[in-house]
């Protein structure tokens, strides 16, 4: 569920991360997520349904594969009902706001807070003001300055970008630039940390696998 | 903020563990649903609470100290406030499956299932011995005694109901277990720990009731298949705490359109001129917000709550008694299990119902390195000296760093089936060591608020997730 990782080929490095997402509704925090991990973008999308997470894999080089898992809020951000188990051992989060909406730069500074209180110490957070598209069609829709947010974001030791879902713009350079903060080389030496992979740990996902081979005093006694 | 929609199919009231399990399974089937909690957290009664929200809630503390201090940091615990552990091939089991809301949930192996016989400075512990080997090998029965159980053992093991020729000549849906132990001519501390370590009863009502065999030997082979399926015990537990589960199931929920509020009072149920539940009017404002919070009015035809949302329409029936304690130590004759079950059946303490003992510790990070948290439980059966009640249980932890204990926790059940209003209510959690009554009332619920069995197997089929590469 945290970082993960395994050992391929010699000298290859494989980890993954749980990526968080965060920001006020109608920021483009799921149309973000879209265009990275499918490349796809739609003007019309609805409230997010039906994802539990995305993946998706980021090569930083040769040797370097990040895995994210990335969980959406599912709307539960609406009414300021996130559950803990939303924060719980994410090592890296993408804090979205509007360029062409001041409030919700307020908002993302809430989530800041919130995640500096209720997550992992060494979250690595980056700060994504979105729909960058809008303000170059209109300059004048602009809301947020880019030094403000940066200055925000360098106080605060957050990673920033200013993005478009739309267009692309900076979407896969804000992921990479995440990638690069993460401590691939500790989680890769961690080895696999899923549930199976615990003492006494447990994969209830291999249900049938699991009840089979366990047949025994059960199933078949003779 | 966003505006309430005018309508929804169902409005559940609590985000307790029945309650966010029917959201769950409400939202994946399409329905449309607001959930919504007067609490700032998920969970209600079934949610695991910090350190420093345990003492406060137990008022365990001078004023102006804060003991939990001591304790390393206070969002380090997890403190359960129901005692159970789940069923590794019990039914929460099938419905976690079932629904993938294992994605968010790992677990963990309970190390080890203890029973106690005798009482005082006599008390055996042992482990539950779950098969015909065990048995053979178990300190809690005499060297013929021992083989009397591993016949009735491996007798239950290979019972087929549709084959007659492994019913050894009964007839279970008509005879009651008295008789069938009496069969294999078992002695009392073996019928004693065979019915309440292995079939988990609570109390003897089930020994003498005519056609309850076949009820007692299903619980036996969930125990012995739970067992087998992972080894150290038939439990497993939750990293992080039981508070995950609600937490998990409200996720579901949201991922396919719920909507949750946190924070939110019901200020009006209104109902149609035929007396059913029409809307609701609430108000969601948090603890350190000013002015009047956000109030709305939404119509619904149906409503899922908790019992403290309609106390009036609730019955007591009974009362637990629970000292959640602190230790920092193992439970004693465990063979420093990180965590166990351990059971006092009723009878070996002069009691009517057993006493239960959850323990867990760090290993599921639960608490710091070091500690453990154990969970002592019961019935009450008197209305005074509670803490003689469960002195039995407690007297098995040994040295106690904290002890929260408060007054009895009545049990409350809805006194109707809700059809009359469409207002379904849910139990309490009762006093078994486990979920299996809670997904019973889940179940129940659902067929009295959907006119329809609830049918799990298969709900994630229509999930729509990115296949990983």
């Amino acid at each position: 569920m945290a970082a993960r990782s395994q050992q391929g080929r010699p000298g290859a490095r494989f980890a993954q991360f749980k990526l968080v997402l965060l920001g006020e509704s109608a920021v483009g925090k799921s149309s973000l997520v879209l265009r990275f991990v499918k490349d796809q973008f739609d003007d019309y999308r609805e409230s997010t349904i039906g994802a539990a997470f995305l993946t998706q894999t980021i090569a930083l080089d040769e040797q370097t594969t990040v895995k994210f898992e990335i969980w959406d809020t599912a709307g539960q951000e609406r009414y300021k009902s996130l559950a803990p188990m939303y924060y719980r051992n994410a090592n890296c989060a993408v804090v979205v706001y509007d360029i062409t909406q001041a409030s919700s730069l307020d908002k993302a500074k809430s989530w800041v807070k919130e995640l500096q209180r209720q997550a992992n110490e060494n979250i690595i957070i980056a700060l994504a003001g979105n729909k960058a598209d809008l303000v170059a069609e209109q300059p004048d829709k602009r809301a947020v300055q880019t030094a403000d947010a940066q200055a925000y974001a360098r106080e605060s030791n957050l990673l920033f970008f200013e993005t478009s879902a739309k267009t692309a713009e900076n979407v896969k350079e804000l992921f990479t630039e995440i990638a690069k903060k993460l401590p691939i080389e500790q989680a890769s030496q961690r080895g696999m940390r899923g549930a199976a992979g615990r003492p006494g740990g447990v994969d209830l996902g291999n249900r049938q696998e699991a009840g089979g081979a366990a047949g025994g005093p059960g199933g078949c006694n003779c | 903020m966003d505006e309430i929609a005018p309508e929804y199919d169902v409005v559940v009231l609590g985000t307790g563990l029945t309650e966010c399990i029917l959201s769950g399974v409400l939202s994946v089937k399409g329905k449309k649903v607001l959930h919504m909690d007067r609490n700032d957290h998920y969970g209600g009664e079934a949610a695991s609470v910090n350190l420093e929200t345990l003492f406060r809630k137990y008022n365990n503390f001078t004023a102006g100290t804060e003991p939990w201090k001591k304790y390393g940091r206070a969002n380090d615990w997890n403190i359960d406030l129901v005692p159970k552990l789940l069923m590794s091939n019990g039914e929460l089991t099938n419905i976690l499956v079932s629904t993938d809301v294992t994605r968010y949930i790992e677990f963990k192996q309970v190390a080890g299932s203890y029973v106690q016989v005798g009482s005082g400075a006599r008390a055996t512990v042992a482990k539950v011995p779950s098969d015909a080997g065990e048995a053979l090998r178990s300190p809690l029965m005499g060297i013929f005694e021992k083989r009397r159980a591993r016949n009735f053992l491996s007798w239950v093991a290979a019972f087929d109901e549709a084959n007659p020729s492994t019913h050894n000549g009964m007839n279970l849906s008509q005879t009651s277990m008295k008789l069938v132990y009496d069969k294999f001519g078992l002695e009392a501390t073996t019928r004693d720990f065979i019915g309440h370590s292995m079939a988990l009863y609570p109390t003897d009502a089930y020994l003498d009731k005519r056609g309850m065999a076949k009820d007692c030997v299903e619980r036996i082979r969930l125990y012995v298949n739970s067992m087998a399926r992972y080894g150290k015990s038939p439990y497993i537990y939750p990293l992080y705490g039981l508070g995950e589960l609600p937490q998990g199931f409200a996720r579901l929920s949201a991922i396919y359109g719920g909507t949750y509020m946190l924070n939110t009072t019901v200020d009006e149920i209104h109902y149609d001129p035929s007396g059913k539940v029409s809307g609701i009017s609430a108000t969601m404002k948090e603890r350190s917000e000013t002015g009047p919070g956000m109030t709305f009015t939404t119509k619904c035809p149906k409503i899922i709550a908790d019992p403290s949302y309609f106390p009036d329409r609730c019955q007591v029936v009974g009362h637990m008694l629970k000292a959640i304690c602190i230790l920092n130590h193992p439970i004693d004759f465990t063979n420093n299990s990180d965590s166990v079950q351990l059971i006092i059946p009723q009878s070996q303490v002069g009691r009517h119902h057993d006493i239960y003992i959850a323990c867990v510790s760090s290993a599921h990070n639960v608490c710091p390195k070091g500690y453990y948290i154990a969970i002592v439980s019961t019935i009450a059966e008197t209305s005074a000296n509670h803490h003689l009640e469960l002195a039995p249980g407690l007297e098995r932890l040994g040295r106690v760093e904290e002890k929260f204990m408060g007054p009895p926790i009545p049990l409350y059940a809805p006194k109707g089936d809700g059809r009359a209003d469409n207002v379904f209510i849910s139990k309490s959690y009762d006093a078994e060591s486990h979920f299996e009554t809670t997904t019973d009332d889940v179940r129940d619920l659902y067929m009295r608020a959907e006119g329809e069995a609830l049918r799990v197997e298969g709900l994630k089929e229509g999930q729509t997730i990115v296949a990983e590469e």
